[in-house]
């Protein structure tokens, strides 16, 4: 009998060997001696958790789930996973008002929009970000995204803009966000840009919800469990009836639909996950096979640097991004040392974290500053937010860059014979 | 994705053969599955400490000659490693990496709990002696910090007095350092090395050390100082009264760290591209050739390449995995030399020679992997993934990592 393939338990905690590897790459424990460290509150704790749920030991919450911990780890354990799935299991904090809005970032954002002049310019007000930091504990020193008056969906079924897209010989989904919703319309505005000067014609899910990985580290799980069965019965009926598959701007969406809704929500994503991805790496697998062209404006001159989000790192997918960001000619670009911006989502929006994660960001904050690049890269939204906030310099996604670099006409004409 | 050369694992061999071929010009991919066994790091490279028949060798270049034919050193050639040798310390001194020693002879280092070993090229922290019958200084203090409890003081002064030295054991109490025990478990060495980057805090641990070695010849501290570089020891150095003695704690290793990162570094300055935190899956071939690799990270998307290194590592890093019936190799199932009888993998005592030390990948003198014994022409197998050598009793890892290393890399770019 083999009895190896018996003591192989769900969260693989066993498989660690305790060689403290990733307790040198946690950002929170040099700026928080409170947290007990990766190693300690995941597998080591698990250990003592699985015994008797009392040894649940609060201090999990200081966790950022940037998952830095598993890219460093030898043996492939999910260490990260481990613990916010014991702070899913045996937490009993119950969420406050203020992580309930901060985690609701759709439904927040559906009322913000509406009233959006007043919302931000109520944001920016001190004696707003004062009561909203005593009463909320929210940290009165955050500048606030600001929100968009008109919805990214509500531009796009305009008429003539969304019947464009059916002229179209090849098709893709776009899993836009919370952030290009309701806050930088944008973005989705240059994604369509960008896709539909490649030849593909780009359309919305039947129903969108958030991705909710604010609601996971809020602990609302049963709302982020509903929100994901509705997203993966949208993304199943793009992907498996409409053969359309899915794209998004926001690393942190993806990683959130491809693996945290199997990990730490239970959904299983087998048939849809390989068909759900960042529009870089689409991009990046059609030009690779010759299916798909990018010409470039040749007076563009930009110099870029490139911050890599963790769950981008997680992902392992910042070639993607880079990749197409280096073909462009004018591009000078220089990519910074991986590392924790220290927003993590929700997490540097709450007073009683704002210090630990402007500390994390710190030296990339200095490196950034010394850059003297035009704007920094990267594929994440909430560590836009922060490093514009802490160093001034302006960030952009990787595909707003492509599509402002983009010579769209000569880009159509080369793509042409594809879209036979 | 396609690179000239696409290497499997991201330690000591596999970035050594990375920045050697990124300096020839190549374009090279390093896939590593988390970070490598030099986080463990004695802080000494060795070469070869011990003949398998237990005889101790000094001049380590000239025993080569008395290694069994299948040992990885021979497989290279006296000849040749004497070549690459050469001029290895003015190598790492390129990627920022002092190495103190002569790789003609071994010298000797004092161990985590006192003992005083051999080894061949020792990083910038730790002072090469001559000899191991004594210790050049007469009174010593060990000092650690206080709460630190991968360092042994005890251990080593108890040694210590053993080759006559007269040893204090001192506390240091420093606030930046104490504040680390809020949680005990992250009181480690990397944690500490962090306290010392900056400068009002090393000044600190200065006038520590000054004060308590008023009556000693020398100061012996734990090796967590300069995580990101050797400013930390350079300021030590220079501003102490009397010597300074670092020695290694437990793991994980600053020293180690600090070669793990300026090594990373140096391969992507030079153009070199390091995936780090995924796994590749499988080999693809076309009868003894292999066309791509798959990974976890970007399953669909494939790596191209003219040529393979398989730098994956022993047990350790999954390189080699053992079940309870066999041992194999994951990526490409090449031949793995093991006893087909489990009861012989390992001696019950463990302090014997353990043979499953000595398991790994089969090759043919070229280093190329064999799979049903027949060689994978554009792929070599380099580092603690190979069979035919028991690290741990010959005290050869580092070597056998390095050398097989830049041999491949040279095999490479001879073969252009």
């Amino acid at each position: 009998m083999n009895l190896q393939q018996y003591n192989i338990s769900e969260n693989n905690f066993e498989q660690c060997i305790k060689c403290t590897v990733c307790t040198v790459y946690c950002p929170v424990i040099p700026v928080n001696p409170k947290y007990p460290g990766p190693k300690q509150a995941g597998p080591d704790g698990e250990r003592f958790r699985l015994k008797d749920p009392d040894y649940f030991d609060v201090s999990l919450k200081y966790c950022l789930n940037c998952k830095r911990c598993e890219v460093a780890c030898p043996s492939g354990v999910r260490i990260g996973d481990i613990i916010q799935m014991a702070r899913i299991k045996y937490s009993h904090s119950r969420p406050k008002l203020r992580d309930r809005l901060l985690a609701n970032t759709d439904f927040v954002g559906q009322l913000s929009t509406k009233v959006a002049p007043v919302v931000n310019f109520s944001l920016g007000l001190t004696p707003v970000k004062s009561v909203m930091d005593a009463v909320l504990g929210i940290d009165h020193r955050r500048t606030f995204p600001e929100y968009a008056s008109q919805t990214f969906e509500h531009w796009f079924n305009q008429r003539e803009i969304k019947k464009k897209q059916s002229a179209f010989k090849r098709h893709v989904s776009y899993f836009h966000g919370c952030y290009v919703n309701y806050n930088y319309p944008q973005l989705g505005k240059d994604l369509v840009k960008l896709m539909n000067a490649v030849g593909f014609g780009v359309h919305l899910l039947e129903k969108e919800r958030c991705c909710g990985v604010a609601l996971i580290s809020n602990g609302l799980i049963e709302q982020a469990r509903k929100q994901g069965a509705q997203n993966m019965a949208a993304i199943r009926k793009s992907v498996l009836d409409e053969k359309r598959p899915v794209i998004a701007t926001s690393s942190t969406c993806v990683f959130t639909i491809r693996d945290e809704y199997p990990h730490l929500l239970g959904l299983d994503n087998s048939d849809i996950r390989q068909f759900t991805e960042l529009a870089t790496r689409f991009l990046y697998r059609l030009i690779e096979r010759n299916e798909v062209k990018l010409v470039f404006k040749e007076d563009y001159k930009q110099k870029i640097v490139y911050h890599t989000p963790c769950h981008m790192e997680k992902l392992g997918w910042s070639v993607y991004s880079t990749s197409l960001l280096k073909m462009i000619p004018g591009v000078d670009f220089r990519m910074l040392p991986s590392q924790c911006c220290g927003i993590a989502g929700t997490y540097g929006f709450k007073s009683e974290n704002y210090e630990t994660s402007q500390g994390i960001g710190q030296s990339l904050f200095d490196d950034i500053g010394q850059s003297e690049a035009d704007f920094v890269a990267t594929d994440c939204e909430t560590c836009k937010w922060q490093i514009e906030m802490s160093t001034f310099v302006p960030v952009m996604n990787p595909i707003s860059i492509l599509a402002e670099a983009l010579d769209e006409e000569a880009t159509m004409e080369a793509n042409k014979e594809f879209c036979k | 994705m396609r690179y000239d050369v696409v290497i499997i694992g991201g330690g000591l061999s596999g970035l050594t053969c990375g920045i050697r071929l990124q300096e020839a010009g190549k374009n090279c991919a390093i896939i590593s599955t988390g970070q490598s066994a030099l986080h463990f790091s004695s802080g000494a490279f060795d070469f070869l400490n011990k003949l398998p028949d237990g005889t101790r060798v000094m001049h380590p270049l000239d025993a080569i000659k008395r290694l069994g034919g299948n040992h990885p050193y021979r497989k290279i050639g006296e000849e040749k490693i004497r070549e690459y040798v050469a001029d290895v310390q003015d190598w790492f001194g390129k990627s920022g990496i002092v190495l103190h020693g002569d790789v003609e002879k071994n010298h000797y280092c004092l161990s985590p709990i006192g003992i005083i070993k051999s080894a061949w090229l020792s990083f910038d922290d730790f002072e090469p002696l001559e000899t191991a019958d004594a210790f050049p200084y007469k009174r010593v203090a060990v000092a650690n910090f206080a709460g630190f409890i991968d360092f042994y003081p005890r251990f080593i002064a108890d040694a210590l007095a053993e080759k006559g030295v007269e040893c204090r054991i001192e506390i240091l109490n420093i606030p930046a350092v104490e504040k680390l025990r809020t949680n005990p478990t992250e009181m480690r060495s990397a944690n500490i090395a962090r306290v010392f980057d900056s400068e009002a805090q090393l000044e600190n641990v200065l006038t520590l050390i000054n004060d308590l070695s008023e009556e000693v010849d020398a100061v012996i501290l734990p090796a967590v100082l300069g995580l990101s570089s050797v400013y930390p020891l350079e300021y030590i150095r220079k501003y102490s009264e009397k010597p300074v003695f670092f020695i290694s704690p437990v793991p994980p290793s600053v020293p180690g760290i600090r070669v793990q990162k300026r090594l990373q570094e140096r391969f992507v300055e030079l153009g070199g591209t390091f995936f780090l935190g995924d796994t590749v899956e499988k080999a693809f071939f076309d009868g003894d050739t292999v066309i791509g690799i798959t990974t976890n990270n970007h399953s669909d998307i494939q790596f191209y390449a003219e040529q393979y290194v398989l730098a994956s590592g022993s047990f350790f890093s999954k390189g080699i995995i053992s079940r309870s019936n066999e041992i194999y190799e994951p990526v490409l199932n090449a031949d793995v030399e093991y006893d087909s009888q489990r009861d012989n993998w390992f001696c019950k005592n463990v302090f014997d020679v353990q043979p499953y030390m000595s398991y790994g990948v089969k090759t043919d003198t070229g280093f190329h992997p064999l799979r049903d014994g027949v060689p994978v022409r554009n792929m070599f197998a380099i580092g603690s993934v190979l069979s035919g050598y028991n690290p741990l009793e010959e005290g050869c890892g580092s070597g056998v990592a390095i050398l097989t290393a830049l041999h491949v890399a040279n095999t490479i770019l001879i073969s252009d």
